[in-house]
């Protein structure tokens, strides 16, 4: 671009592309809450929300203007710091790492190759893992902060789930970036560039069955949504929110969720590449694949959660630690095993 | 650029740790210290080496702080009040204890320059950093580490466990 | 970060650090409080080694750094597991009160 020098030109690329993903990123919450709501229904025989404008579309927004106008409590003997506080750590952390994963093809414009991702860091999984270990402190706050047992409870229950199954989903990782030799995202989707038989879902199942399960845990969906099933503890830790800030607690978990099926399609179902060799992996085609597979994950999430009972917490606690850990500790020394005679 | 990123971060490491010594809530030490932290590794960023900035925050404020913090509230830890015995006296024998700690540290420190091959070459990738931890050098510690490692979790569950 | 007076400042930095833990171990009677400091020390070090290793443009300082986080992430565990038992056994954390060795 003439007449602007090269910051000028990165800072406005990096303003434009924060602005889209943010952008999609709270469309697709909002559109997913629908979604969740209306296959729920499907898959339990009724209907599901359909009075809202043609067939309930416009649902999310009757539920986005019923928050806004409820009134915000903040309990007498809250903690008033950690409480306002918590929900903008959790939604800090869930948008921190949405700004290092891909979300589609590098594609050609403007006389330069751009990538759909916000900061291309060379130690891009390591900074997932990083974002994801700080993503416990919103909930741990947020059941501190409101002074009631149930909601602290909860809260360190969550948070100990998030982090023991934290462990299984780093691990998970280690065999993928052991087959691609870089920790750059991009270059895990290139290394399973060709046929599907290069996805790391067939390459590395262990892996890929660890890491679909500790993924689960680590957004809280059933069956492992102990902390906030609302049968169990009143509703966790955030009993005590309210109106926009339930709202924002809702939507950093959600963002989660889409991080966390965006980050499989990019590790284990092979990015935006198509797996027969010959279709085009490049420019709108590949964001096709992208986002079916992306869309695909999102259903099984909810699918899950239409289907499976929840976990009780020893049962989820000992299942993290003593199944999903030597597992992906087993999938690394084959992997390595395999990567150190290959190069023989 | 890089200099006034060094210096807000330097400046919030620096009152952080103002708050976490002066808080009386332990729980508020916890979380300017969890602040110190994310400084520190942005700091480390700064410096060159992405490996140790992540790690900073992988393990020191996303582990240990975690374990802290369960601690602090499991044990329902309350605000320190204050005790006869904490005089003015008390206080500044201990503030000019550390200020000759600080001056005596200062005055060998701050006489260092660069030296070796310098900053010119710097290579602090992960691959680097790989090749290094797992030279012959330094393996025997690192193994050795996945030992402490063990001992220290066979130790706090002894420990903290109310019956053996 | 190739200024050539980054080494004082970032070695300025982590002396303030550490006398700043020091003062809190000095002057704090919360044994997890002091625990704290002790990690704000251990941290003020990290931050030398790393500044050293940059000026010296080797990675041996890193390494070190790696073994430190290695350490203090035992040391964290162990040590809160005893303030753990110190609290079940005299309800207390107050460092004062465990003065039994005291002559």
């Amino acid at each position: 671009m003439e007449g602007l020098t090269e910051l000028q030109v990165e800072l406005l690329a990096a303003t434009v592309k924060v602005l889209l993903v943010v952008g999609v990123l709270l469309g697709l919450f909002s559109g997913m809450t629908y979604v969740e709501r209306r296959l729920l229904a499907f898959m339990q025989f009724r209907l599901g929300p359909n009075r809202t404008g043609p067939l309930g579309l416009l649902q999310p927004v009757a539920d986005g203007i019923k928050l806004f106008f409820k009134e915000e409590l903040m309990p007498a003997a809250a903690n008033r710091l950690a409480f306002l506080g918590a929900p903008v750590v959790a939604i800090a952390t869930a948008f921190m790492a949405v700004a290092v994963i891909p979300y589609g093809p590098p594609f050609e414009a403007f006389g330069r190759r751009w990538q759909i991702q916000i900061a291309d860091l060379d130690v891009g999984l390591l900074f997932l893992f990083a974002i994801s270990s700080l993503g416990v402190y919103g909930i741990v706050m947020a059941g501190w902060a409101a002074n009631n047992k149930w909601s602290l409870l909860g809260g360190l229950r969550s948070a100990a789930q998030m982090f023991s199954y934290e462990l299984s989903l780093g691990l998970s990782f280690v065999g993928v970036i052991l087959l691609a030799g870089s920790f750059r995202i991009a270059d895990i989707v290139d290394r399973q560039a060709g046929g599907f038989w290069n996805w790391n879902a067939i390459v590395q199942f262990p892996a890929f069955l660890v890491y679909s399960i500790a993924a689960c845990a680590e957004v809280s969906r059933t069956p492992f949504d102990l902390p906030e099933g609302e049968s169990e503890l009143v509703a966790g830790f955030h009993t005590e929110y309210s109106s926009m800030r339930f709202a924002l607690l809702q939507m950093a978990e959600y963002v989660n969720m889409i991080t966390v099926a965006v980050l499989a399609t990019n590790l284990f179902l092979g990015g935006w590449h198509p797996g027969v060799p010959g279709l085009p992996a490049e420019g709108i085609p590949g964001f096709v694949w992208f986002s079916a597979k992306v869309g695909l994950i999102l259903f099984v999430f909810i699918w899950l959660r239409g289907t499976l009972p929840r976990f009780r917490y020893d049962q989820l606690m000992s299942f993290g630690w003593k199944v999903l850990i030597p597992l992906a500790v087993l999938n690394i020394l084959a992997t390595a095993a395999v990567v150190a005679l290959a190069r023989r | 650029m890089d200099a006034v990123l060094f210096y807000v971060f330097a400046v919030l490491a620096v009152v952080n740790a103002v708050l976490v010594v002066a808080q009386r809530n332990p729980v508020y030490s916890a979380f300017c210290l969890i602040a110190v932290l994310c400084c520190l590794s942005a700091i480390y960023g700064l410096l060159g080496s992405p490996f140790i900035a992540t790690l900073q925050i992988v393990v020191y404020a996303g582990a240990i702080m975690v374990l802290f913090l369960f601690v602090l509230m499991l044990l329902n830890v309350k605000r320190e009040e204050r005790s006869p015995g904490d005089g003015v006296r008390l206080k500044a024998a201990g503030f000019l204890l550390c200020a000759v700690l600080v001056a005596q540290a200062g005055a060998v420190l701050l006489r260092a320059r660069p030296g070796g091959t310098g900053a010119a070459a710097y290579d602090a990738s992960t691959r680097r950093m790989a090749e290094i931890l797992f030279s012959p050098y330094f393996l025997y510690a690192f193994e050795a580490t996945s030992v402490l490692i063990l001992s220290a979790i066979v130790g706090a569950v002894v420990l903290a466990k109310k019956e053996l | 970060m190739d200024a050539p007076g980054f080494l004082q400042h970032a070695l300025l930095l982590s002396l303030l650090l550490f006398g700043i833990g020091a003062l809190g171990v000095f002057l704090r009677r919360n044994v997890i409080t002091i625990f704290m400091c002790v990690e704000l020390m251990l941290n003020a070090a990290n931050l030398a080694f790393v500044a050293f290793s940059r000026a010296h443009g080797t990675l041996d300082g890193q390494v070190l750094v790696f073994f430190v986080m290695v350490v203090a992430a035992a040391e964290a565990a162990v040590g809160l597991a005893i303030v753990i038992a110190l609290q079940r056994h005299r309800d207390t954390l107050d460092v004062d009160a465990f003065s039994l060795m005291r002559w």
